[in-house]
């Protein structure tokens, strides 16, 4: 059994466990801290071991691959693994200062480690079947993390979340069900070689579609982002940098995963969809964030925007634009995540979260405008940071295969993106409060719980940007392994017959 | 079979779509477990179908004599059918809440989360 494949899933779901019996206990939110920690060390070696290795594969229960389950971590699926528990570690700690005992009581940190397990095993598994069930997992934990608070905005945040959610799940199903009946097999690795053998090679791409749009409302690519911006405003800051930060990833990681290692067979129609729906999802994303005035809600219509860069990434297919993909997927949990932290810590220093009401973080606690302009900038691609070597990436990638109009509307992206930034920046930071409040980082419960992630996933963040070399080999030898299979396949299936 | 299999999912995808376009949310909901019902057959159909031969091994063989029905799509549906049943019982009691605490059930009502107006 290789351990190091299992244990970023066990280690989760056992603290939910734990977490669950000590709801009532100050304890049970430093066994979520204590429990992610060791995820984080379980993924360090994940780490260790497929770069060493390639790609790693196990068959639980020992059932021979394709009949059993398979959980296989390569390069990709590694570093999403371990930039999920680098999140969850950040927010667990953040949460100290966030979350309240109502909400320790009601389970916060049980369901919050769920969602941790489930997006892990969506990263690892090397089944389609079993895709679904991680997504039902991370699904069911965000139901419950989305309505913990059980206001009025939350359950009608989460009636809309949890209708058009429950929607692209039935279709994921059906797409499941229809490419076993073609090909006689959900394994991945062996999915990639029967897709060939197909024939009717028309009917594969309708249910190529059928995936497409099922993880399309994961990733909330236009037109199927609704549900985001109806809900990520409303839970708690915690949940809500979690869910910014990963649960859209996990979409276009399913994207990536399927359209490149399966549904490869017709790339003129499926990839020229996918850039049309990625050209339109950054500039709707961008054009919303810049019609709002909620902090929390400019950075959701952000999202949408960024994961039309992903998109693109992945829509070019080539290996240019796969690092550019990849590099940007890393980047952007990071500074997402960060982003919807610091608002939290803004509502509690000012009293909101609507920018025009607030003020004067600038003068009162520069400590945190400056943590703020680190992954606003980044967000915006400004250098150094890591969000201007992943936008870079992704700009040259399209100009490289001469796609003016394409490059423009990503560099255009960009500007938009600043204004939003600076709309934030402007009225949150620098204008003094309308009340008069001096908000002071001092005044602040748990201060350090809650200024401590932010301050190391923004030094991540500059890390990265002053530092790309290493990160974009990485990216390109993942690109590498993603654009020829072989490995993958080898390592799933033993020798290719 | 097949075909009669095939026109019934049919059947339930449009009563589904059309019951999931209604404003009402209670009636969106047994759209949305008509529709997974339909996707579970879907999965069960593109097993392939093998009426009367259950698959059992006999006594002294590794695997069974003969063709027999598929086991995996079954194990598939029933899967699927319990995580269905779960998320439908959440989504049940969510529209239940839903309408204690906003008052109505028409998701053109639900505005909440999303003013028309932002307050400012």
């Amino acid at each position: 059994m290789s351990w190091y494949l299992t244990l970023p899933l066990a280690i989760p779901f056992l603290t939910a466990i734990i977490a669950y019996l000590l709801r009532a206990n100050p304890v049970g939110a430093w066994v979520s801290i204590i429990g992610s920690g060791l995820g984080l060390l379980a993924s360090i070696a994940l780490m260790v071991v497929v770069l060493d290795a390639g790609v790693v594969a196990g068959q639980m229960g020992n059932w021979p691959a394709p009949f059993g389950i398979t959980l296989v971590a390569d390069l990709l699926s590694a570093v999403m693994v371990l930039i999920t528990a680098i999140t969850g570690f950040a927010v667990a700690i953040y949460a100290l200062g966030d979350i309240t005992e109502r909400q320790a009581k009601l389970g916060y940190h049980a369901l919050f480690q769920l969602l941790l397990a489930g997006v892990t095993g969506a990263f690892l598994t090397g089944d389609l079947f079993n895709l679904y069930v991680w997504f039902e997992v991370m699904l069911i934990a965000s139901f419950g993390l989305l309505i913990l608070n059980g206001g009025k905005e939350q359950i009608d945040g989460g009636v809309k979340y949890v209708a058009l959610n429950l929607i692209s799940t039935i279709l994921f199903l059906t797409g499941i069900g229809l490419l076993y009946g073609m090909t006689g097999t959900l394994n991945f690795a062996d999915l990639a070689l029967k897709v060939e053998g197909v024939e009717n090679q028309g009917l594969l791409t309708v249910v190529a579609m059928m995936f497409m749009v099922a993880f399309g409302v994961k990733a909330a690519v236009f037109p199927l982002f609704f549900w985001l911006p109806a809900a990520y405003h409303t839970p708690s800051f915690s949940v809500s940098a979690v869910f910014a930060g990963l649960l859209t990833k996990v979409g276009v990681y399913a994207l990536i995963r399927t359209f490149t290692l399966v549904f490869d067979h017709d790339i003129g129609f499926t990839h020229t969809v996918l850039l049309w729906v990625a050209c339109l999802t950054m500039v709707i994303g961008v054009l919303g964030a810049a019609a709002q005035s909620d902090f929390r809600k400019i950075l959701s219509f952000h999202i949408i925007s960024q994961i039309g860069y992903m998109v693109l990434g992945l829509a070019l297919m080539t290996p240019l634009a796969l690092v550019g993909a990849v590099f940007y997927l890393v980047h952007h949990i990071i500074v997402k995540a960060n982003l919807f932290l610091i608002a939290g810590i803004a509502k509690r220093l000012t009293g909101g979260t609507e920018v025009y009401q607030i003020g004067g973080l600038y003068k009162s606690a520069p400590l945190l405008a400056i943590l703020f302009l680190i992954p606003a900038f980044s967000l915006a691609g400004f250098p150094p940071l890591s969000g201007f070597w992943a936008k870079y990436i992704i700009v040259k990638a399209t100009l490289d295969i001469e796609m003016w109009f394409v490059a423009f509307i990503a560099l255009a992206v960009g500007l938009m993106t600043i204004y939003s930034m600076t709309k934030i920046w402007a009225e949150a930071f620098w204008k003094n409060h309308p009340d008069g409040i001096q908000p002071e980082l001092k005044n602040l419960d748990h201060k350090w719980a809650q200024l401590i992630p932010v301050a190391g996933l923004a030094a991540l963040t500059v890390f990265i940007g002053l530092n790309p070399e290493p990160f974009v080999q990485f990216a390109e030898r993942t690109t590498a392994q993603l654009l020829d299979p072989t490995a993958y396949i080898t390592t799933v299936l033993g020798e290719v017959r | 079979m097949e075909q009669l299999l095939s026109i019934l999912i049919g059947i339930l995808v449009a009563s589904a779509v059309y019951l999931m376009l209604a404003r009402n949310l209670l009636r969106f909901l047994f759209g949305l477990i008509l529709l997974s019902n339909a996707a579970n057959l879907t999965i069960f159909v593109a097993g392939r179908l093998t009426p009367g031969a259950p698959p059992l091994v006999p006594d002294g063989l590794d695997a069974p004599a003969g063709v027999v029905a598929n086991a995996l799509p079954q194990a598939l549906v029933l899967t699927a059918i319990v995580i269905g049943f779960g998320l439908f019982a959440f989504a049940l009691i969510l529209a239940f809440r839903a309408y204690q605490s906003l008052g109505t059930l028409n998701t053109d009502e639900m505005r909440v989360a999303e003013p028309k107006e932002p307050h400012s």
